[in-house]
């Protein structure tokens, strides 16, 4: 991967550059986040014609590496004003690997009103008039580009909520099964939307494999660390079975499930739509309960969730989506919140900001608590319209807090608070308080300390060791997150001894280095350092790395735990 | 003594999901394991009423125990 596309929508044209020395050892988020450090002004508006949006597949992205297909997207986020990464599985990212594409930065903004299908392919990027696809869906985007080319044709799309810039729009990755991973997060699609991108297509048709310079140190690392996948019972056995949605139950038993928009720590119907109760669906209706985001995932999280009569609901659907239906908004239907994920998918928007700024919505009374029904018509036919409405809800749970008053608005920097109670679950807190993405349970997945016991245990409860704990998830999540790595290697790599060495090995077989334990976490900690710069830079401060008031006030049963850190306990966090 | 044990993930497979079951006092979690036939290294969590326990912890009578092998997600 030696070429970097740049493309300006102002003037249509895509450049082919050499790598800068600079970011030749970076992939993934550390190259979206370096590049958006270096060229985008911080205090931009983030839909306006300075910002850029970037594409970077991993480090290990294209190799035969397990888990190593993931997409980095990164941009100045317009739901939190900071710095933005989100990675996505799908076929894009193994795509632009195998036609060298480094990173894609786009710049500039057409004349309002222009529509335009990015066509990437080896000699470049060609621009196509896309007006005709304006006011489509996802899924009918992605059937329209299979028609025009070809079934393998990769596919990233947004839809109406994302031509009309809300800010929970979301990117739509076309996965090998023609259905949608998402680059979730922080709004990109409005960014997408902002630059006049209606679709991007790549034809990889004239790609090459890519190169591995020690082919035999590869194979061997490459071994080890597959074996370590499947060795884990998190990766080689929950995960294949139940999917992520196998931490309903437990976070329940430990108090951290927030029900209601986060008034209590556990839920009566949990089991309803727990993992083991969806297993169970899907099995006895003939769905698939593996299924991987890329090609390559040896893990198989996902799943195909279909209906009595076998016909295909949704996919991807994951623990904190069920959360935020099933227990923050109280749907008790399984089928439904599976179908509101499907719309979610389809109309482009996050499925983490669209089920928390609809518990908001609730709490507003804009619709009964646990009403699916009426859930699935809003997504539909208010924030896939862009309704007005839809615009107040589209806009993301923010949004929806300052539209009705509330002060119940579970948001840190403008972005969503998933799926754990900070409260009882205190080192997830402390990632949603000090993460450069705005809330962001991924940055620095302390459950699996607190709750899951991977990795040691702390007191999910107790203060001490919590910031500790979340910096040092944080630093290493930073450098995962650079090499196209599924997040969930994580879990082995905790637990595993030989398995964070594999994967060093795996890069320095593939690029002839030799970089050690400590230069990992030293590429984490300045992956970290230069976010945050960004961020300042933007006008966030330390009164920006907090959680909202009502954690302070209200305990949470049924441990009546509270949020009890104060501001120089949490600036801890960046003292590194 | 009566404890209330629930099981999880695989562990329910050729088990219950919830049972109210019977121990001698001064029962550990590790005695009810050995009692359903769980290998102490297939364990991943113990929980009880909501809070980490080790499989040296007594259980005492009206308890709920929840035990859950090694499961992640996130």
């Amino acid at each position: 991967m030696n070429r970097i596309f740049r493309v300006n929508m102002k003037d249509l044209t895509c450049k082919i550059e050499e790598v800068p020395e600079a970011w030749a050892g970076h992939g993934g988020r550390g190259l979206t986040s370096n590049i958006v450090a270096a060229e985008v002004p911080p205090t931009c508006h983030p839909l306006g014609p300075n910002n850029k949006l970037v594409f970077a597949p991993g480090l290990l992205t294209g190799t035969p590496a397990a888990q190593s297909g993931r997409m980095s997207a990164g941009a100045k986020s317009p739901l939190t004003g900071g710095i933005k990464e989100s990675n996505a599985g799908g076929t894009s990212a193994q795509q632009f690997a195998k036609l060298g594409i480094k990173a894609m930065i786009i710049e500039d903004q057409p004349e309002a009103g222009k529509w335009y299908e990015l066509h990437v392919n080896n000699n470049g990027v060609t621009f196509h008039d896309a007006s005709a696809l304006k006011g489509v869906q996802n899924f009918d985007v992605i059937a329209a580009m299979e028609e025009k080319y070809n079934p393998k044709i990769g596919v990233c799309t947004i839809g109406i909520p994302g031509e009309e810039r809300l800010l929970s729009a979301n990117i739509s990755v076309k996965d090998s099964d023609h259905k949608i991973r998402s680059h979730g997060r922080g709004g990109l699609g409005a960014v997408m939307g902002s630059k006049g991108i209606k679709v991007i297509t790549i034809d990889d048709s004239a790609g090459k494999r890519v190169t591995i310079a020690d082919p035999e140190k590869f194979r061997a690392a490459a071994k080890i660390f597959a074996k370590a996948m499947l060795d884990h019972p998190v990766t080689g056995e929950g995960l294949p079975i139940y999917g992520t949605n196998v931490l309903i139950n437990i976070l329940n038993e430990a108090g951290g499930l927030p029900p209601k928009n986060f008034r209590y720590g556990q839920c009566e119907h949990h089991d309803k739509v727990s993992g083991e109760t969806m297993h169970d669906v899907i099995a006895s209706r003939g769905g698939s309960t593996k299924h991987g985001c890329h090609a390559g995932c040896i893990i198989q999280c996902s799943q195909v969730y279909v209906d009595e009569n076998k016909e295909y609901i949704t996919s991807g659907f994951e623990y904190e989506t069920v959360w935020g239906l099933g227990i923050n908004c109280m749907i008790e239907s399984l089928d439904d919140c599976a179908r509101i994920d499907n719309a979610m998918d389809n109309i482009g928007i996050d499925s983490i900001e669209g089920a928390v700024l609809l518990g908001v919505a609730m709490e507003a009374g804009v619709l009964p608590w646990g009403d699916g029904k009426e859930a699935l018509r809003i997504m539909n036919e208010e924030i896939g319209k862009a309704t007005p409405l839809g615009r107040i809800l589209g806009n993301g749970t923010k949004s929806v807090g300052d539209a009705y008053g509330l002060t119940r608005v579970p948001i840190v920097k403008g972005q969503g608070i998933p799926a754990y109670d900070p409260r009882s679950v205190k080192g997830i807190g402390i990632t949603y308080a000090t993460s450069t993405m705005g809330a962001d349970h991924t940055a620095g997945y302390a459950i699996a300390t607190n709750i899951l016991q991977v990795g040691g245990h702390i007191d999910p409860l107790q203060k001490e060791g919590q910031v500790e704990l979340s910096r040092n998830l944080s630093i290493a999540t930073a450098a995962i997150d650079s090499c196209g790595m599924c997040i969930f290697i994580a879990f082995p790599a905790l637990d595993i001894p030989e398995c964070l060495p594999a994967l060093i090995d795996m890069i320095n077989a593939r690029y002839d280095i030799s970089l050690d334990g400590d230069d990992v976490v030293a590429l984490g900690k300045s992956i970290l350092k230069t976010e945050k710069a960004f961020n300042d830079a933007a006008g966030f401060t330390n009164a920006d790395d907090r959680l909202p008031e009502f954690f302070e006030l209200e305990t949470v049963s049924p441990h009546n735990a509270i949020w009890d850190f104060s501001p120089a306990e949490i600036d801890e966090f960046w003292n590194f | 003594m009566k404890i209330t044990v629930k099981l999880f993930a695989i562990f329910r497979n050729d088990r219950f999901k919830i049972e109210d079951r019977d121990y001698p006092n001064e029962t550990t979690v590790g005695d009810v394991l050995t009692s359903l036939d769980i290998d102490g290294p297939e364990l991943g969590v113990a929980l009880i009423n909501g809070r980490h326990v080790t499989k040296e912890t007594v259980v005492t009578e009206g308890q709920t125990l929840a035990l859950f092998p090694k499961v992640g997600g996130g």
